[in-house]
C-alpha cells in the first residue's frame, strides 16, 4: 500500500519552538531579572525545558496577580516557546487566570459531599460579603479535595471547614485587616478522624 | 487512639507531627532504613519480586496490580521514569492529600524503592495545584531527603541516581488520568492520549514510565520491609492490604480511616464515620468516588469493602472513596451535579465525552425544572450507553456510569420530581447538619 502523506504535525505535535519568528526576543519583552530567573531555575529541573510550562506559568501569576499577557510573553521569551502555546496551556487549567481577578483568591467547593452540606450557601455568603471589592475573587469550584470538612473553601491557597456561612463575612473581614483567617477551622489544625 | 475497627499501616504515628519531618519519620516509623536496605543489599528483580508478590492492586482507581504493572517496563540503557500521581481529584476522594499532610517522607521512601524496581532515574510527583499547602510540605521533606543522601546522585554510595521534582498542576481533574498527567508534566494542556502504547513502554518523553498513585506508593517501604506473606496477611486473596478509605456526605464523623480491605462496608459508614445523622436513613452511596456507580443501602451495605465484592456488585472500589446519601438527598438532583462537574471537567478532545456530558446536563436540568417527558429519561440512558467505551480515557465513563445507575435505579424518583420539581423543597441547599466536631480543631 502506498504511503500517504501525513502532516507532521500528526507525527510530531505542534512542536512549540519550531516557530521561532514568533518568540519574542528576551531584550523585547522587559522581563524582570527575578523572574528570569526563576524561570531559568524552573526549566533546569526537568529533562525538557518545555516541562516548566505549567511552574514558569505560576511564577508569573504570582508576579503580576494573573497571567497577563506581557507576563506570558516574558515566560515565552525565557523558554524560547511561543507566546500562543504558552496561552494555550494558560487557559486549559482553572487556577491560572488569563484575566484579572483579586488579590484574595477564594473557591468555594461546590460539588457533591460540599453540596449536602451547603456549599451553595456558602459561595452565596462569600459572594454578598465580598461584593464590589476588587481585592477578592470569589468562585464556585469543583471537588478541592477535603469533603471531610465540607463546606468548605480554599483561601488564598489554604483550606478552611467546615465552614458556617455567617464565617465567610468572618474570613474576609480578617482578610482586610490582614489578621489570620478562621485559626480554628483550618485544615493544618485538624486530627485524625479515626482518633476520637 | 486509632478505633478498633481500625488496622493503621500507613497512617500508624499520623497523629504525631513531628512524623513530618526526617528525624521524627526516622525515629517514628524506622524510616528509610528500608530503603538504605533495598540500595545496599537487593537486585532490581528482587524488589520487584517482591511487589509482584504482595499482589498490591493500585490505590488511584483502576486497582491494577502495582508489581505487574513495573514489571512491564523494558530493561535496557534508555532514560526510565516514574510518576506519582498525586492529582486527587475525584470528587469524594481526600486520603492521598491526608497521606502527604501527615506523612510525606512515606511516599518519597516508596518512589525511591520503585524506582529501583522500574530501574528509573527521574521521578515527579505530580501533584494537583490546589494542594498548595501539601506541596509546601513535600517540598521540604524532599529537600531533606535530598540533603540525606537518599535523592540525587549516587544514592548511599551504591552508585544509583535518583533525581525527584514536585511539580504542581493547575486545576485539571482530566490530569489524574495517567496519559493526560504525562502530557500536562511535559507541559502541555492534560489532554490524555490514545493508548497503545501504554506509559510503561511509551510515556513520559517517550520512555518507559511507571505511574503509581500516592497511597500505592506509600505501601512500597512497608511491603519490601516486612514481605509480600505478611502485606497478604491483610485484606482479602484478590485484595491484600490496607485501605485508606476517605468517607463523606452523610455521615456524623467524615473522615480518612485506615482498614483491611474486606471489611464489611455497613462497619466503615455506620461505626467509624458514625452513621447517617439521626432521624435519618442511608439511600444511597457512591462506594468508590463520583464515577462508582451508586448501590441503594439494600445492595451496598452488607458488602465486604473489597474490589471483588463492589465489582461483582455492578459499582466499584475506585479510589475508596465513600460518599453517602442520606434520604434528604434527591437523587435526580445528584445526578445533575454530578454530570457537571463531568462535564466542566472534560477536556474536549473526544465527541462522545465532550457532547455527552453537554446534553446530560441539559437533560437533567430539564428535568429538575419539571420540563421534560418521561421519553427524556430513556434518552438520558442511551447517551449515557453511547459514551462507554467510546472515548480515549474514562472521564465520559465515569459520568455516565454513576448517571445511568441514578436514572436505572432511582427512576420512580426522578418520574416525581419531573412531574412535580416542587417535590424538593430547595434543591441548592439540601443542608445536611453540621459534622460532629470530633476529630476538629485541636
Amino acid at each position: 500500500m502506498a504511503e500517504l502523506p501525513v502532516d507532521p504535525a500528526v507525527r510530531e505535535g505542534r512542536v512549540p519552538d519550531r516557530l521561532s519568528q514568533e518568540i519574542p526576543e528576551l531584550h523585547e519583552v522587559g522581563c524582570p531579572a527575578e523572574l528570569r530567573e526563576r524561570i531559568e531555575t524552573l526549566m533546569g529541573r526537568y529533562p525538557d525545558r518545555r516541562s516548566a510550562s505549567i511552574p514558569a506559568l505560576w511564577a508569573v501569576q504570582e508576579r503580576y496577580g494573573w497571567c497577563t499577557p506581557e507576563g506570558i510573553r516574558q515566560a515565552a521569551a525565557v523558554m524560547r516557546v511561543t507566546p500562543a502555546y504558552l496561552e494555550s496551556v494558560a487557559s486549559f487549567y482553572d487556577l491560572l487566570h488569563t484575566k484579572p481577578v483579586g488579590r484574595h483568591r477564594i473557591e468555594v467547593c461546590t460539588n457533591i459531599s460540599c453540596w449536602m452540606r451547603g456549599g451553595d450557601r456558602l459561595l452565596d455568603a462569600f459572594q454578598a460579603a465580598a461584593e464590589a471589592d476588587e481585592d477578592f475573587f470569589v468562585t464556585g469550584f469543583e471537588c478541592l479535595g477535603a469533603c471531610d470538612i465540607a463546606p468548605m473553601a480554599s483561601i488564598d491557597q489554604r483550606y478552611y471547614g467546615p465552614l458556617e456561612a455567617a464565617e465567610a463575612g468572618t474570613a474576609i473581614e480578617q482578610l482586610r485587616a490582614e489578621a489570620d483567617v478562621l485559626p480554628q477551622k483550618a485544615l493544618a489544625k485538624r486530627g485524625l478522624a479515626g482518633d476520637s | 487512639m486509632a478505633h478498633r475497627l481500625e488496622k493503621r499501616v500507613l497512617l500508624e504515628h499520623a497523629e504525631d507531627p513531628a512524623l513530618r519531618t526526617l528525624d521524627g519519620y526516622r525515629r517514628l516509623a524506622g524510616g528509610y532504613e528500608t530503603l538504605e536496605r533495598a540500595y545496599k543489599e537487593m537486585e532490581q528483580d528482587e524488589v520487584l519480586k517482591e511487589l509482584e508478590d504482595s499482589g498490591l492492586r493500585g490505590r488511584g482507581g483502576a486497582g491494577f496490580a502495582m508489581g505487574k504493572k513495573a514489571s512491564f517496563l523494558p530493561r535496557g540503557d534508555m532514560a526510565k521514569y516514574l510518576c506519582c500521581n498525586a492529582d486527587e481529584s475525584e470528587p469524594g476522594a481526600f486520603k492521598d492529600r491526608e497521606l502527604m499532610q501527615r506523612n510525606p517522607h512515606q511516599p518519597i521512601e516508596g518512589i525511591a524503592i520503585a524506582a529501583l524496581a522500574a530501574d528509573a532515574g527521574h521521578a515527579f510527583i505530580f501533584i494537583r495545584g490546589e494542594y498548595d499547602e501539601q506541596a509546601d510540605i513535600l517540598d521540604a521533606a524532599v529537600a531533606e531527603a535530598y540533603e540525606a543522601g537518599y535523592l540525587g546522585t549516587n544514592i548511599l554510595g551504591c552508585h544509583r541516581d535518583l533525581e525527584l521534582v514536585v511539580h504542581r498542576g493547575a486545576g485539571a481533574y482530566i490530569c489524574g488520568e495517567e496519559t493526560a498527567l504525562l502530557d500536562a508534566l511535559e507541559g502541555k494542556r492534560g489532554n490524555p492520549r490514545l493508548k497503545p502504547p501504554f506509559p510503561a513502554v511509551q510515556g513520559l518523553y517517550g520512555g518507559p514510565t511507571l505511574i503509581n498513585n500516592v497511597e500505592t506508593l506509600s505501601n512500597v517501604p512497608h511491603i519490601v520491609r516486612h514481605g509480600a506473606g505478611w502485606f497478604k496477611g491483610f485484606g482479602t486473596e484478590q485484595s491484600p492490604g490496607t485501605k485508606v478509605v476517605s468517607i463523606s456526605g452523610g455521615v456524623k464523623r467524615p473522615g480518612n480511616y485506615e482498614v483491611e480491605l474486606g471489611i464489611p462496608t455497613r462497619e466503615l459508614i455506620c461505626e467509624l464515620a458514625g452513621g447517617p445523622e439521626d432521624g435519618h436513613e442511608i439511600k444511597a452511596f457512591f462506594p468508590g468516588g463520583s464515577s462508582s456507580p451508586v448501590l441503594t443501602a439494600e445492595e451496598g451495605l452488607d458488602l465486604p469493602y473489597s474490589f471483588e465484592a463492589m465489582a461483582e456488585a455492578g459499582s466499584m472500589l475506585g479510589s475508596g472513596s465513600i460518599i453517602v446519601c442520606d434520604d434528604r438527598v434527591s437523587i435526580p438532583h445528584l445526578a445533575l451535579r454530578t454530570a457537571r462537574f463531568y462535564h466542566h471537567e472534560s477536556c474536549g478532545k473526544c465527541v462522545p465525552c465532550r457532547e455527552g456530558t453537554n446534553w446530560t446536563v441539559k437533560m437533567l436540568e430539564r428535568m429538575v425544572r419539571g420540563e421534560a417527558t418521561p421519553l427524556d429519561l430513556d434518552i438520558v440512558s442511551s447517551v449515557q450507553q453511547n459514551i462507554i467505551g467510546h472515548c480515549l480515557c474514562v472521564l465520559g465513563d465515569s459520568m455516565a456510569m454513576p448517571v445511568g445507575a441514578m436514572v436505572r435505579k432511582f427512576r420512580e424518583e426522578f418520574e416525581a420530581v419531573m412531574e412535580n420539581p416542587e417535590l424538593v423543597v430547595d434543591p441548592h441547599a439540601v443542608v445536611l447538619g453540621a459534622p460532629e466536631t470530633l476529630g476538629a480543631a485541636t
